[in-house]
C-alpha cells in the first residue's frame, strides 16, 4: 500500500499542495480528480520520487520512500503522452526499459495485445500519435508491481485499442493490484474505479469509495458528483471533508459551517 | 549492464541517427577534404580548421545540446520513475549527448587527416586539433545541460545559450585585449593569464598552437601564455585547464539534476 501523510508542496508563492493524505488501497482502482491546476500531476510526481514534497512523507508498504528510488520497483507509470526518443526503434525503447528493471516478471499480455512484435523495428519518430500512445501504456504495464499509475490513459487511443487497456486495468485489480489512475473522462473512471480522490486548489476534498461519493451529493454519475463539488468550490461553499483510515475508510463530505470558507 | 550503460547506449543509438548530427559530421568531412583539395598542407589545413573549431564546435554543442536536453525531458521522466538512482541517470544522459558530438567531430576532422597523412601535419598538432575538439564538445555539452536545468523556459534556456557562445567564441578576446590595452601601464601579465584560463574557447585555441609554431596567430594572451610557461607546461596547464571546463560544469549541472524537481 502506498501511503501520503500531511503532504505539502509549495512552488514560489503557489501552495500546490496543501497537507494531503491519502493511501491507495491494494486491490483498488483509485481515481484521483480534480479541476486543472489542482495538484493531480504534481501529486503523482511526488510519489514517483520525480518531485520532492516540502513537508509530509510517503510510505510504501508501511517503508519510508527513499531518495534511492529503489521503492519505485513497485510502481509502474503511464505518462499522459509518450515522448520517446524519436531515432530510437520501439524494440530499443522497450528493451531499455526491461534492462533498467532486471529481474523482474515481465508480463507481455499487452504487447501481445498491441501486437508490438508488428512495429518492434519502427522508428519512434515514425508512429502515429496513437501508437506511440499503445507503446507508452505497454512499457508502464510490461511489468507486475504492485502499483500502476496512469495518467489519462487512453487519451489518443481508437475505441478499441482504449477498450483493451480498459481490460488490462481491470485485470490488474483482480491480481490484487493497485491503480492510481488520472482521467478528465469521468463516465470512464465511473467505469474502472472502486475509490475517488478528488483535489481542489492543493486540498485533499474526498477521498472514499465512489458510491459514498454518489450518495453523499447526491449525483446520478460520478461526472455529476464531481461536477457539483467543483461548482461548490468554485461558489466558495468549501467542503470539510474528514477522512479517516485508509482509504475506503469512512469518509464524510460536509459542508462548513455559513461563512467559514 | 549498468544504467549509465544502458542510458548512453540509447542516447548513442539516438543520436547517431539524428540527422543534425549526420549533417554535423559530413560538413566538417567536407571542409577538411576540401581543404585538403584545394591544395592545402597539412598544417595550412589544420590552422583553417582550428579556426572553425574555435567559432562552430561551441555552437553547435551549446545549441544543439540545450535543445536536446529540453527535447528529451519528458523522457528523462519516464526513466526517473524507474528504480534507477538519479546519478547514474545523469551520467548516462550527459554521456549520451556528449560522447555523439565528441565523435561526430573526431570522425569528421579526422578522417580527411588519416587520408592526407603525408601532407605534412605533426602528429601532436592533429591530436592537440582533435583533442581540443573533444574537450570543447564535452565542456559545452556540460554547459548546455547545466543552462536547461537552470531554466525550465525553453527561450531563455536556448537564449542563455547563444549568449554564452557570443561571450566565449566572439566576444571575449575583445574584452581581454580592450583590459590589456586600457591597463598597459600596469603589470597585467598575470592577471591576462588567468582571463585566459577563464574561457575554454581561449584555452582550446592555446593548446592546438602550443603544437605548432605560430606564435604570430596566439593572440596577446596566448603569445603571452607560451613565453610564460614554455611549450611543454603551457600544454600541459592548457590541457588540465580544459579537462576543468568539463569537469566544473558537469558538476554544476549534476547537483541541479540530483536535487530540481522534474
Amino acid at each position: 500500500m502506498i501511503t501520503l501523510d500531511t503532504i505539502r508542496k509549495r512552488f514560489g508563492a503557489l501552495d500546490v499542495l496543501q497537507d494531503v493524505s491519502l493511501s491507495v488501497r491494494t486491490g483498488a482502482v483509485t481515481a484521483l480528480v480534480g479541476p486543472n491546476g489542482s495538484g493531480k500531476t504534481t501529486l503523482i510526481k511526488i510519489v514517483l520520487g520525480l518531485t520532492r514534497a516540502d513537508r509530509g512523507a510517503l510510505h510504501v508498504d508501511g517503508e519510508p520512500a527513499d531518495d534511492a528510488g529503489a521503492y519505485r520497483r513497485a510502481i509502474g507509470y503511464m505518462p499522459q503522452a509518450a515522448h520517446f526518443p524519436a531515432n530510437l526503434r520501439v524494440g530499443d525503447v522497450l528493451d531499455l526499459v526491461k534492462q533498467l528493471r532486471p529481474g523482474e516478471a515481465v508480463d507481455n499480455d499487452l504487447a501481445r495485445a498491441y501486437d508490438m512484435d508488428a512495429i518492434r523495428d519502427k522508428f519512434v519518430g515514425t508512429l502515429s500519435g496513437g501508437t506511440k500512445q499503445k507503446v507508452n501504456a505497454v512499457v508502464a504495464f510490461l511489468f507486475r508491481p504492485a502499483l500502476l499509475i496512469l495518467d489519462e490513459p487512453t487519451a489518443g487511443l481508437d475505441p478499441l485499442s482504449a477498450n483493451v487497456l480498459k481490460e488490462k486495468i481491470r485485470a490488474v485489480r483482480r491480481e490484487g493490484r493497485s491503480v492510481l489512475i488520472t482521467s478528465h473522462i469521468m463516465a470512464e473512471l465511473e467505469t474502472l474505479a472502486d475509490e475517488v480522490a478528488f483535489l481542489c486548489d492543493g486540498r485533499l476534498r474526498f477521498a472514499g469509495p465512489v458510491a459514498e461519493l454518489l450518495n453523499h451529493t447526491g449525483g446520478r454519475t460520478l461526472e455529476d458528483a464531481i461536477a457539483g463539488l467543483m461548482r461548490s468550490e468554485r461558489a466558495g461553499r468549501r467542503t470539510a471533508v474528514v477522512t479517516a483510515g485508509p482509504i475506503p475508510g469512512p469518509s464524510w463530505l460536509a459542508p462548513e459551517p455559513e461563512g467559514a470558507a | 549492464m549498468n544504467v549509465v550503460l544502458l542510458v548512453l547506449q540509447a542516447g548513442l543509438r539516438d543520436l547517431s541517427r539524428n540527422r543534425w548530427i549526420v549533417a554535423y559530421t559530413l560538413s566538417f568531412l567536407g571542409i577538411a577534404e576540401g581543404l585538403f583539395w584545394f591544395g592545402g598542407t597539412g598544417p595550412q589545413v589544420l590552422l583553417s580548421l582550428l579556426n572553425l573549431v574555435l567559432l562552430v564546435l561551441p555552437l553547435v554543442a551549446l545549441v544543439f545540446g540545450t535543445i536536446h536536453v529540453y527535447a528529451s525531458r519528458e523522457f528523462v521522466e519516464l526513466l526517473l520513475a524507474q528504480p534507477v538512482p538519479r546519478r547514474e541517470l545523469f551520467a548516462g544522459l550527459y554521456l549520451g549527448l556528449a560522447l555523439p558530438l565528441a565523435g561526430a567531430f573526431l570522425v569528421g576532422a579526422g578522417i580527411p587527416f588519416v587520408v592526407h597523412a603525408r601532407d605534412g601535419a605533426t602528429i601532436g598538432g592533429v591530436v592537440a586539433l582533435l583533442g581540443a575538439g573533444v574537450g570543447l564538445s564535452l565542456a559545452f555539452a556540460a554547459i548546455a545541460t547545466w543552462i536547461a536545468l537552470f531554466t525550465d523556459d525553453r527561450l531563455k534556456g536556448v537564449g542563455l545559450a547563444l549568449g554564452t557562445w557570443l561571450v566565449a567564441a566572439v566576444v571575449y578576446d575583445g574584452l581581454v585585449l580592450g583590459a590589456a590595452a586600457a591597463f598597459g601601464n600596469y603589470p597585467v601579465e598575470r592577471p591576462l593569464l588567468g582571463l585566459m584560463l577563464a574561457n575554454p574557447v581561449d584555452v582550446a585555441r592555446v593548446l592546438v598552437l602550443t603544437q605548432l609554431d605560430v606564435s604570430a596567430l596566439m593572440g596577446y594572451t596566448g603569445a603571452l601564455f607560451e613565453r610564460t610557461f614554455g611549450t611543454a607546461l603551457g600544454t600541459g596547464i592548457a590541457a588540465v585547464a580544459l579537462v576543468t571546463w568539463c569537469v566544473i560544469p558537469l558538476g554544476l549541472a549534476g547537483r541541479r539534476f540530483l536535487r530540481r524537481d522534474f
